[in-house]
């Protein structure tokens, strides 16, 4: 039998069940078309952490206190509760350390912040001028803090994009305008530019102050009487030196914390590689965790598809005896049947491809992240589904393969 | 062409063995048209499916063509009936959900040949079995008995047979497409086709130039037919409608009757 009449024999067969036929593809469709979905959303997922945490800052390497964690530690954002490092601990790696492009400390903690009827609850980052080198923050309106303010322990505030909504809906410029840090009036200065994050990390929805005046009127000294901080943020002068500056300020600290094994040491030197690729492991695990339950449901499709053919063949057997009796050969029953189940799974995992690609783009428009569907998950897709018709089409055509003629033609 | 030696048959049924076809032996010339004769139940059916390589006997030998058929793989049966054996089964076993001219060419999808040939020789298979044109694109579940039967002759003619094997090919047919029918197979029969035609009408048998009665599984008689009846002549005095209605009108009768007789 040659490859087309059998194409166009099996087509014929599907196409006089319609409904059947595409009751059983939608097993299929359903089912490739949530792996899809759920391999793009979980994709997109990652690909938005990795841009969200490499938009921090380049070559970055940050400092927070406390004991050393696993790599998975900066995604809890768990910083800030120990106050070992200290603002001395920060000048020694500015002076001491090279290769480094700009340091800057941080001093962060959350508070309830009012303007005139309006308020919100956020992080106010207590730093200096030295912060939108170390974390890429551009101004949209006015000017980020500046040395002087620093050192005179100046009442001014940069607002992140979305705070300046939230605390000004109706001003577009909120320079000159004031808002209340616990009950300290501070005069807005600046409106950073949107790194257009959301979700996981926002980084549009923040307050920076000088550091000095966090300092002085929200933190106070450590129970040593020392200002501390709540990390220190280093950026190395190029991706090679990164390794370099990590090892020399892990060193320099170590011998100021004195502490000589360095698995006691009392902070964690953390680079922005490290950070992304616990974070991409995570998504990564998440999107095998969608997909493989998204799978399931294609097994149960193929059980669908099998459980059709089978009754099908049942159903169809006279027929099967017939085609024998005028010179099928077994082959020709096989492959047949084989053919009928495959091009319900091809078919069914082409819509379904079409459809998991709707459901991502309509996930990723309502979600407000990217979904990726790439030609490797349509390629698998499409592989999968050809399988799945194989595996589960290969007994029901070889039990109508086997059928005997005369016995066929006589069932009822 | 045809050798059978000791045939016997028989069914197990939960241990209970049906003796159908008892100790059958008779060859069949290539080129020789035959008729088969007997009552309902006799294993006609049973004798044809094992002449066309279809069913196998419980023992005796079966020599086709020189082969002996019980040592040919089921590959092999499937070549053999697809090259050389037409079927026209008692049942008509066509694709209920096929038109026409799809059931015809079923047997050339699987013989190869190129789908552009496969509807003309379809509708020249149509023709000679007598079936009118308006319905060659009908599906086969929408025709009546008489023209499904001629579906299913044409079926068997479509791929030039050497040997025709008919079951109660004109079972259903009034004389004039019963004469149709029987002057095809024996304008086939002339171009040195084998024939094989299972019926209860001595009027169709006489038309065969040898008949073969069977009883109870087994050959009761198996003769020349010295004066067969030519349809070619026949045809000649369709126009006269009388005697045609009239005769058909009597052997519709006759046919009727021995059913009849032969069911209760
Ligand atoms: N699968 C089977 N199991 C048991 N008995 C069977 C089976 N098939 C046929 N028979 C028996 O074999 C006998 C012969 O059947 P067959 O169909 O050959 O008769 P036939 O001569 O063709 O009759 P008819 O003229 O009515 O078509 C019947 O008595 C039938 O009951
Ligand atoms: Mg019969």
């Amino acid at each position: 039998m040659k490859t087309n009449d059998l194409m166009r024999e099996s087509y014929s067969a599907l196409a006089v069940n319609k409904v059947r036929s595409t009751l059983t593809m939608l097993g299929i469709i359903i089912g490739i078309a949530s792996v899809i979905a759920m391999i793009a959303i979980g994709q997109g997922a990652q690909a938005m952490v990795q841009a969200n945490i490499q938009s921090i800052g380049s070559n970055l390497i940050v400092v927070t206190p406390g004991v050393q964690k696993g790599p998975g530690a900066f995604i809890s954002l768990g910083r800030g509760s120990a106050e070992n490092l200290t603002m001395a601990d920060y000048q020694a790696i500015a002076s001491q350390v090279p290769s480094i492009q700009a340091v800057a400390p941080e001093l962060s903690k959350p508070y309830q912040i009012t303007a005139k009827g309006t308020n919100t609850h956020t992080q106010v980052i207590g730093t200096n001028q030295n912060y939108p080198i170390v974390r890429n923050v551009n101004m949209q309106d006015g000017s980020f803090v500046t040395a002087q303010e620093v050192s005179s322990n100046a009442k001014v505030a940069v607002l992140g994009p979305t705070t300046a909504s939230d605390l000004f809906p109706n001003i577009a410029d909120p320079i000159e305008q004031t808002i209340k840090i616990n009950s300290i009036d501070f005069k807005i200065i600046g409106v950073m530019q949107s790194k257009g994050g959301s979700g996981f990390f926002n980084q549009d929805d923040m307050v920076i102050i000088p550091i000095s005046t966090a300092q002085h009127y929200l933190a106070g000294p450590n129970s040593n009487g020392q200002p501390y901080v709540s990390d220190i943020s280093i950026s190395a002068v190029d991706q090679n030196s990164m390794s370099a500056v990590q090892q020399e300020v892990t060193n320099l600290l170590l011998q100021r914390h004195k502490i000589t094994d360095p698995s006691q040491a009392d902070f964690t030197v953390q680079n922005q590689a490290s950070i992304v690729s616990a974070a991409s492991s995570v998504t990564g695990t998440f999107t095998i965790l969608l997909a493989s339950i998204a799978g399931i449901s294609l097994v149960v499709g193929g059980i669908g598809i099998m459980n059709m053919m089978l009754t099908t063949v049942t159903e169809r057997t006279r027929e099967i005896g017939l085609r024998k009796a005028i010179g099928a050969t077994r082959r020709d029953i096989n492959l047949q049947f084989l053919a009928e189940s495959v091009i319900l799974t091809f078919f069914g995992g082409f819509i379904g491809i079409v459809l998991g690609w709707l459901i991502a783009l309509a996930a990723a428009h309502f979600l407000s992240f990217p979904a990726q569907v790439n030609t490797s998950s349509i390629i698998l897709a499409f592989g999968v589904s050809a399988f799945i018709g194989i595996a589960f089409g290969y007994y029901p055509a070889l039990r109508a393969s086997k059928l005997d003629p005369i016995v066929a033609l006589r069932f009822e | 062409m045809i050798q059978l030696q000791n045939i016997f048959k028989s069914y197990f049924n939960e241990g209970i063995e049906t003796r159908v076809l008892k100790n059958i032996n008779f060859s069949i010339e290539e080129g020789e048209f035959v008729a088969i004769m007997g009552p309902s139940g006799s294993g006609k059916s049973t004798l044809m499916h094992i002449l066309g390589a279809l069913d196998s006997p419980t023992s005796g030998k079966y020599i086709l063509d020189g082969h002996d058929v019980s040592t040919l793989s089921d590959d092999n049966l499937a070549e053999i009936r697809r090259k050389k054996i037409g079927f026209v089964f008692q049942s008509f076993n066509l694709l209920p959900r096929a038109t026409v001219v799809r059931n015809v060419a079923l047997p050339l999808v699987y013989a190869e040949i190129e789908r552009s040939k496969r509807e003309e020789m379809a509708k020249s298979a149509l023709l000679q079995s007598g079936l009118d044109e308006s319905r060659f694109y009908h599906l086969s579940n929408q025709l009546s008995g008489g023209q499904q039967q001629r579906v299913a002759i044409a079926r068997a003619l479509v791929n030039n047979p050497a040997l025709v094997l008919a079951d109660e090919p004109t079972g259903n047919l009034d004389t004039k497409t019963g004469d149709i029918v029987l002057g095809t197979f024996q304008d086939l029969n002339e171009q040195g086709r084998t024939i094989v035609l299972i019926t209860h009408e001595p009027y169709v048998a006489e038309h065969a130039n040898r008949i073969i009665h069977i009883k109870d599984g087994e050959v009761l008689s198996d003769e020349k037919n010295t004066h067969r009846r030519a349809v070619i002549e026949h045809r000649g005095v369709v126009e006269n409608r009388d005697v045609v209605e009239n005769h058909g009108a009597v052997e519709n009768q006759d046919a009727i009757e021995s059913k009849n007789t032969i069911e209760h």
